[in-house]
């Protein structure tokens, strides 16, 4: 309880930190650099995000991102978590998928790029196949150990009680153990995946999108415009962060309360 | 019916170094229907490792083990098990946890639910029916564990030190309350136990083993009537004569039967 307090006073520091580099930026923007294009105080930046929710495109880049990022993401929890199963439960299939994955993951997901446009075209898929490169190994990765590290006793106390065949013991047992890491491997990949966007919308998969308008207006020097979108996409960003902390732990994770704290 | 019988039962296991190490040396035991057993030895006796041969998680390598005149070969509705480490399920509510076993059998939710509530009400947490392992103590999570253990209505409950990692009066508690249990459901009991107290308290018969490879060194009957008190006369003597036995050169020995292959 007094830790609660605790954090609720804190808060305040927090905003004040953001109130201070506020303004701290406005005085080195408007009053010693003096040059927007080099860089637009925040005053420039609320005016064109008025200006931008008034005559752009805002809701419809939001939507044509949300369906990029969102293709990159399902397709990455789709595919990601039964490979991780697969890998956590058979010491067989790990030793086969096992270099194969050690060897593609160091890739970076924007040197997938011209594969996604020979493959996909110009289309939101494209977009969607980098997303989903930098987000898949997350997935697999943490759903491997999670499943790698349920704790024997589980399994043979569920053996004991008549839940001996593998795939029950992959799903009464193994999966809910797991969830937390697989959990936190998907909040790693929403972040990931989230920063692949820019890159996945730049080479003009679609007529809207956060990062491809972002592009777009560099290309017209407004940089306040472009300062908008970075804004948007880091707030988008913490929003997902958001719901995974205060949603989906507190929904699905809530038995692990007390075990960490 | 709960008739075990163990006939010249043999376990090794082959060590890193190519030797091989008898944990059991051609053990055979008879166990009545009902029996209260103790099994009694210090640390790395073999106990745990003739418990888990009994609950079919570990296969013998010579000898065999019947229960009504079938081979255990594997896991088995009949043979139920509170392990020593908290085995409950973190994931379930302690509801659900005593209700597992129920559910992989496939009854209807109604009725393993009204079923499970039965068991809780038997060791006294129905009040707790909602609540999650993390959010019990020590004690509450072994009476759950017996409990979800009963529920299947074993006609022999395997016990491997459930009450070791508890305080000494919670453990007497908890002892307590297994022999009203016992006197309630009627199951043949094996307890594996270091505690010569605790076996004096419980048992109809103590049954001593030496330290590796684990043999049967003396079987000690109790005909004590129950409760018994821990602090009168008889039992004094009785945790003595039992206090001696284990201790006499022929119960300590360590004859390691390890030998190249």
């Amino acid at each position: 309880m007094g830790n609660h307090e605790l954090n609720h006073k804190n808060r305040w520091l927090g905003v004040f930190a953001i109130l201070l580099g506020l303004i701290v930026w406005e005085i080195i923007a408007a009053l010693i650099i003096r040059y927007p294009f080099i860089m637009p105080s925040p005053t420039d930046v609320f005016s064109a995000f008025l200006d931008l929710l008034r005559n752009g495109t805002l809701f419809l880049d939001f939507q044509a991102s949300l369906v990029h990022f969102g293709l990159g993401l399902g397709a990455a929890l789709i595919i990601g978590i039964p490979i991780g199963i697969g890998m956590g439960w058979s010491r067989k299939f790990d030793a086969f998928l096992d270099p194969v994955i050690e060897i593609l993951r160091p890739i970076p997901p924007l040197a997938w790029i011209p594969f996604a446009i020979i493959w996909f075209g110009l289309t939101m898929y494209s977009a969607g196949f980098v997303i989903f490169i930098g987000s898949v190994f997350p997935v697999i990765i943490n759903t491997y150990s999670g499943f790698r590290s349920v704790p024997r006793i589980f399994v043979e106390a569920g053996k004991m009680l008549g839940c001996t065949k593998n795939w029950d013991l992959i799903r009464y047992i193994a999966f809910p153990s797991a969830l937390p890491s697989i959990a936190a491997g998907i909040r790693i990949a929403t972040g990931v995946g989230w920063m692949c966007l820019v890159a996945a919308e730049l080479f003009g998969v679609s007529n809207y999108g956060l990062g491809k308008n972002l592009w777009q207006y560099y290309n017209l020097h407004r940089m306040d415009c472009v300062v908008v979108y970075m804004l948007l996409l880091g707030l988008i960003g913490l929003f997902f962060d958001m719901i995974f902390r205060y949603y989906i732990d507190r929904q699905f994770l809530k038995w692990r309360t007390g075990e960490v704290a | 019916m709960g008739d075990l019988v163990i006939h010249d039962l043999n376990q090794s296991f082959s060590r890193d170094d190519g030797t091989i190490l008898a944990a059991i040396d051609n053990l055979s035991l008879t166990v009545s229907d009902k029996e209260f057993v103790c099994i009694l030895g210090s640390s790395g006796c073999g106990k745990t490792t003739l418990l888990r041969m009994i609950a079919g998680l570990d296969t013998a390598t010579g000898g065999e083990i019947l229960l009504d005149n079938e081979r255990i070969t594997g896991p088995d509705a009949k043979i139920g098990i509170v392990f020593q480490e908290y085995s409950l399920f973190p994931w379930r509510s302690v509801l659900d946890n005593v209700a597992f076993g129920l559910e992989m059998r496939g009854m209807e939710r109604d009725e393993r639910y009204r079923l499970a509530e039965q068991y809780l009400d038997l060791v006294g947490l129905t009040l707790f029916a909602k609540s999650y392992p993390s959010e019990l103590s020590g004690g509450m999570r072994q009476r759950v564990a017996v409990a979800r253990a009963l529920a299947l209505d074993p006609v022999v409950l395997l016990m491997d030190e459930p009450f070791g990692a508890l305080d000494a009066q919670t453990r007497n508690m908890l002892q307590h309350e297994l022999l009203n249990i016992w006197g309630k459901t009627k199951k043949t009991i094996i307890f594996v136990t270091h505690s010569v107290d605790e076996a004096v308290y419980l048992a109809d018969r103590i049954i001593v083993l030496t330290p590796r490879p684990g043999r049967i060194c003396e079987i000690f009957s109790i005909d004590q009537p129950r409760p018994r008190d821990r602090t009168s006369v008889e039992f004094a003597k009785v945790r003595r004569l039992v206090l001696d036995l284990i201790n006499q050169p022929k119960c300590t020995l360590q004859n390691e039967l390890s030998s190249k292959v």
